[in-house]
């Protein structure tokens, strides 16, 4: 099992009674972007906060690049880069200090040190800032420059906890973008965690965790698949025919909307080339809607937010579409 | 070897940012100059000679340059507890050095920002008529680096137990303030309440302002400005000796403490 590059077994960490991460299991392979998804509270910190060593497990092992997260903590802090959701920068020195300081403490070598700061400051675009305070920069600086900080020390493994949170969508295009670009260039491993699930979507890999338990571990695409099928509209020459057509030769409910049909097939890509050639009825237009992880993700925990964990007046506000976010 | 890069690193950091923070030096010397000026001009006059050539105003004086390592100590505490606030523990914590010896730069780091700060106070001898040595700079660096270290490891010990900060302000405060009034900085140790005098020698920063005041005020052996402690009076040396323990038992502690946290 040595090609996991972090390999998590029975990790269980009880705060009191509570058991915040309750026995899970998963193991993350080296080069993948790997999603971390569950409602705030189910876990997600915590197992980051164990993998990266600002945890201790209740029982349980992990090891990051073979490095047990308890015992070899140095190993594995010079391994690992993160950039938390919450700001982790020197407020009072300038973007060039943390970066510095980032530098002596993870032992750059003093003859590529200044090379390299300069590298990550002109890929997160902060070069020209690098003097100023990083108290005058604005939030997506901030993340920018953690992002360079992170990977400063060529980390194996980048956990983003929240990597866009509270960010513009441009600002997330554009840190996207540098994460992207970062992994085809290093082949580094990505651990993230995130709400959005636009974000979730470009994970190669998805473990979801609710109530601190792994409940479903796959590809997007085949998390979807396995709740939901794809949705197939189409309108042809003869919506008839076609659906009888359909119904014979693929076995699914069609449904009549407007001049439309609507209809869920397995494997939507492969079934529009194969109804298109074999159906013989002229095909107006046709379109496929893949589900979406949102639909995954109330489907396997069978919740948004956690209910138990919401009062009545908040439930109140959701209704309304208050300003709550999940 | 990459702990030792991490202690100067985490020390570094301390003394940069003393120096961008020109508010902080600013406050540093205007605080002590106030007591100085205030209590001086207020009390020099109606309280009379303190000893044989040495006027209220000069007592006070090295209790304020040991009030400012006093301050500038306790800052070490306050620090770890407004970077863990502000998020950057976090990056301190995840580095790849031991949580040891983040606990040494900080203290090395506070100390020598405290001792900076004592020392700025030095600027101010010729107002209260002082005369300043050579040797006495020299002997008073290391002695405030000593009483800054001692008690910047007792707010290290504290801001690693206590996590909010409000908890740790509200601490700080009722240690910090008893144990720079019960020092012996405004007054002589002679003729105090027996419960007073039992609080200032039970004071580990009294040791520190009294071998303070010795290097300054010079160390007559009848001087009335020593600690007696059970009929035997203490010579510097012996107040260095207490701080010393006392900074090593802290640092012990810290240290200890500061690497089980997580």
């Amino acid at each position: 099992m040595s090609e996991y590059i972090i390999q998590v077994e029975n990790l269980v960490k009880k705060y009191g009674q509570l058991a915040a991460v309750n026995d899970i299991s998963f193991g993350v392979e080296s080069g993948e972007i790997f999603g971390f998804l569950g409602p705030n509270g189910a876990g997600k910190t915590t197992t980051i906060n164990i993998l990266c060593t600002l945890a201790r497990p209740t029982s349980g092992k992990a090891t990051l690049d073979g490095y047990d997260v308890v015992k070899q903590q140095n190993q594995v802090r010079q391994s690992i880069g993160l950039v938390f959701q919450d700001s982790s920068l020197d407020d009072r020195l300038t973007g060039l200090h943390n970066l510095r300081f980032h530098a002596m403490v993870y032992n750059v070598p003093k003859s590529v040190r200044d090379e390299r700061i300069e590298q990550v400051l002109r890929m997160v675009d902060l070069w020209d800032k690098r003097k100023n305070f990083v108290r005058t920069y604005s939030g997506g600086m901030k993340r920018r420059l953690e992002l360079a900080r992170g990977l400063l020390h060529y980390p194996k493994v980048l956990f983003l906890d929240e990597p866009t949170l509270g960010l513009d969508p441009q600002t997330r295009n554009y840190i996207w973008d540098y994460i992207l670009d970062l992994r085809k260039r290093e082949g580094t491993t990505i651990f993230l965690t995130t709400h959005y699930m636009d974000e979730a979507e470009k994970a190669n890999r998805i473990a979801i965790i609710d109530h601190g338990k792994l409940v479903a571990m796959d590809t997007p695409a085949k998390l979807k698949r396995m709740v939901a099928r794809d949705i197939i509209t189409v309108k042809t020459r003869d919506n008839e025919k076609a659906a009888e057509n359909i119904r014979e030769r693929y076995r699914t409910d069609v449904r009549k909307d407007g001049d439309t049909l609507v209809f869920d097939v397995d494997n939507g890509e492969e079934f529009l080339p194969d109804f298109i050639s074999e159906s013989g009825i002229k095909v107006t237009s046709i379109s496929l809607r893949h589900p979406t992880l949102e639909d995954v993700f109330l489907k396997i925990t069978g919740h948004e937010i956690r209910d138990e964990e919401v009062g009545d007046t908040l439930k109140e506000a959701l209704r309304r579409g208050g300003p709550m976010r999940h | 070897m990459n702990n030792l890069i991490g202690v100067y690193t985490i020390w570094y950091r301390d003394v940069l940012r003393f120096w961008y923070d020109k508010a902080r030096m600013f406050s540093a010397l205007l605080f002590p100059v106030f007591f100085l000026v205030i209590f001086g001009a207020g009390l020099t006059q109606s309280i009379g000679m303190m000893a044989e050539g040495v006027d209220f105003i000069q007592f006070m004086y090295p209790g304020i340059i040991a009030m400012s390592v006093l301050m500038g100590a306790f800052m070490s505490g306050v620090s770890i507890v407004w970077d863990r606030e502000y998020g950057f523990l976090k990056e301190v914590l995840v580095a790849p050095i031991s949580r040891i010896s983040v606990a040494v730069g900080r203290t090395l780091g506070s100390a020598t920002v405290a001792t900076i700060q004592g020392i700025m106070i030095l600027v101010l001898a010729p107002i209260v008529d002082v005369s300043l040595t050579v040797w006495m700079v020299v002997a008073l660096i290391p002695l405030s680096f000593l009483l800054a270290a001692s008690m910047g490891s007792l707010g290290i010990l504290l801001a690693s137990r206590v996590k909010s900060t409000e908890a740790f302000q509200a601490i700080m405060q009722m240690l910090m303030f008893p144990m720079m009034f019960l020092s012996g900085v405004f007054f002589p140790m002679q003729n105090l309440p027996s419960w007073m005098s039992v609080i200032v020698k039970i004071n580990p920063a009294s040791y520190g302002v009294a071998a303070i005041r010795q290097v300054v005020l010079g160390n007559p052996p009848d001087s009335p400005f020593t600690i007696t402690l059970f009929g035997h009076a203490m010579g510097i040396w012996e107040n260095i000796g207490v701080m010393a323990a006392f900074g090593l038992v802290m640092s012990i502690l810290a240290m200890w403490s500061f690497g089980r946290q997580e």
